[in-house]
């Protein structure tokens, strides 16, 4: 009896000890993997600046409304109350600018990158700096700069009463905020297509070429489908960055356009409702994080940023 | 290379002009605008001034506003490159088990809209019971421009040939010497464009400073609140310095990065 406890539990310490052990090794495994440890300090921000906030944001959408604290019984009246109110307007008018603005870029910005990568070779590094430079220049003074090129009395509407044609200014319409957009948004789908382009292999298409294909197939069984990575890239950042635009609807829209940030803004400074805010924010949480992880899932990152 | 014609490249080439004045319009137009005597912009300007660069210069509160600006963005830059260079090893130097992962999340926060990140880290803020100032904007700033600097310095990561270190480990350097003597020169250049990157996002940003400098303000907020409330061209001839110091600062950056790698190859080819 005493032999078979003392077997048993001796069986048990060993097993522990081993499973300690076992545990070390992982831990002392863990903390000697470069790579991990490396990862750690940035990981710790994207958990306190990123998730964490996010989570609150998640908690605080489920509280009653005009509530600040958590410590309250979770509740969906917020989500009822935004599909019951107009919301679905500020998310229409972001989501028709986002998909405008994505299509109007993948028409402008493919040719360029394809004379930026084939045409101008070594010259291309240089002018796409140029390029991208202006992401270096706040968004708000660049957009204020069109202001004054659109306003009337400005820029376009002077140039043109000079030769005797009268304008009135485009400003404060859905217009002049998607041509906003664009033109913030440029750099953010060029880079990433600059990249896709380049990693084309020209030998792929001169043997296409030579095998009797027109540049139209080339185009599309060659060119895109290769360069696809970089593409996707692109339209996927500028998809959500100009979905939860504010600044180029406040300068160039005026109050004509109102977008689902502007709306999100609103409920958590004036009105001060923080759980309707947060509702609102976890459906803008949803759309760019299930839009990520989606697009992420089919891209390998490795053969975007690691080409020579 | 050679399957473009003569008329494809002139046409191309004009596609890239005409983009660059797009690119730079703007820009021209707020230079042009710093230099109206009048207060409301007019076009063509009837009269020249140069007036409101020297209100700007004597104003005490533009002056706060740049400094509180200045900080941020070199505390950004500093805490970003930091950040980012073990980031950048970790995304593409080793291969370790979680690291496709690794790379994916990294990118969540550069895909989501800034705005909202801003309105949910002065929530958080809040929640901690941390008062808003230029400290907690300088967080703000780093979740967004770290994984960008990350980005920024793993592309010359990937062309760092592990093999340098390895041969310094068998010389018997340890780690830090490796690091010092090694890793660190090599990868320089892309660490000085991340570091430039990261001080120039954080100084033009808008969005985030917008909700988590509490009562401090940067010259995007300036600018945004002077926008809406009453234009002065006070406020083109702040942005025209702000562009030429940008532009200085990435001239600068850009013939460093060219100086060194130049340096490396006569290196190199002279055999050292």
């Amino acid at each position: 009896m005493t032999d078979a406890s003392r077997l048993i539990s001796g069986e048990t310490v060993a097993a522990t000890t081993n499973e300690t052990s076992q545990l070390a090794r992982r831990l002392k495994e863990a903390l000697t993997n470069p790579g991990l440890v490396a990862a750690i300090p940035i990981g710790l921000l994207f958990v306190f600046g990123f998730l964490g906030p996010l989570a609150l944001v998640l908690a605080f959408s489920v509280m009653p409304a005009s509530s600040f604290s958590l410590a309250q019984a979770p509740t969906f009246e917020n989500y009822a109350a935004i599909f019951s109110n107009s919301y679905y307007i500020s998310f229409g008018i972001s989501l028709f600018l986002a998909a405008a603005t994505v299509a109007i870029l993948l028409l402008v910005c493919y040719p360029l990158a394809v004379a930026l990568v084939r045409v101008f070779g070594k010259k291309g590094a240089l002018l796409t700096l140029l390029i991208t430079a202006p992401l270096f220049v706040a968004d708000n003074l660049r957009l204020t700069g069109w202001m004054l090129f659109f306003v009337k009395g400005g820029v376009l509407s002077g140039t043109l009463a000079y030769f005797g044609v009268e304008m009135d200014s485009i400003l404060y319409t859905m217009g002049a905020t998607l041509f906003g957009l664009v033109y913030i948004y440029l750099p953010f789908m060029l880079f990433p297509m600059v990249l896709g382009v380049s990693m084309v292999p020209p030998q792929v298409r001169e043997a296409a070429f030579d095998l009797g294909a027109t540049r139209f197939q080339i185009l599309k069984e060659i060119d895109i489908p290769l360069a696809m990575p970089g593409i996707l890239m692109g339209a996927l950042m500028c998809f959500i960055l100009t979905a939860g635009a504010i600044t180029e609807a406040k300068v160039m829209g005026g109050t004509a356009v109102v977008t689902i940030a502007q709306d999100i803004q609103k409920e958590f400074t004036f009105a001060q409702n923080w759980p309707r805010g947060s509702a609102l924010s976890v459906v803008m949480i949803l759309l760019a994080g299930g839009l990520s992880l989606a697009l992420l899932k089919r891209i390998d990152l490795d053969t975007i940023f690691g080409r020579k | 290379m050679n399957d473009f014609s003569r008329t494809a490249r002139y046409l191309y080439g004009s596609l890239v002009a005409l983009l660059l004045l797009f690119m730079y319009l703007p820009m021209l137009t707020i230079a042009l605008a710093s230099l109206s005597r009048s207060k409301y912009f007019r076009f063509p300007i009837p009269a020249w001034s140069t007036n409101w660069y020297s209100e700007v210069f004597q104003s005490l509160s533009i002056r706060d506003f740049f400094w509180t600006s200045l900080i941020i963005a070199v505390l950004v830059a500093l805490v970003s490159t930091v950040l980012a260079f073990f980031g950048a090893l970790a995304f593409a130097r080793y291969r370790w088990k979680g690291r496709k992962l690794y790379q994916k999340l990294l990118l969540l926060p550069i895909l989501f809209p800034q705005a909202v990140l801003g309105l949910a880290l002065l929530l958080w803020f809040t929640a901690l019971g941390i008062e808003t100032s230029w400290r907690s904007a300088v967080f703000a700033h780093v979740v967004w421009i770290a994984p960008i600097t990350t980005l920024v310095i793993a592309i010359p990561v990937y062309g760092f040939d592990p093999s340098v270190e390895e041969a310094a480990y068998d010389l018997g350097a340890t780690r830090w010497q490796v690091m010092r003597e090694v890793t660190l020169p090599l990868l320089a250049p892309g660490i000085l464009s991340g570091f430039v990157s990261a001080f120039l996002l954080s100084w033009a940003n808008f969005p985030l400073s917008m909700f988590s400098t509490g009562a401090d303000q940067t010259i995007p907020e300036w600018i945004s609140a002077k926008v809406q409330s009453g234009y002065t061209p006070q406020v083109p001839a702040v942005g025209t310095l702000m562009m030429a110091g940008a532009g200085l600062i990435l001239a600068a950056g850009y013939t460093a990065a060219a100086f060194q790698s130049h340096r490396r190859r006569r290196l190199v080819a002279e055999g050292h």
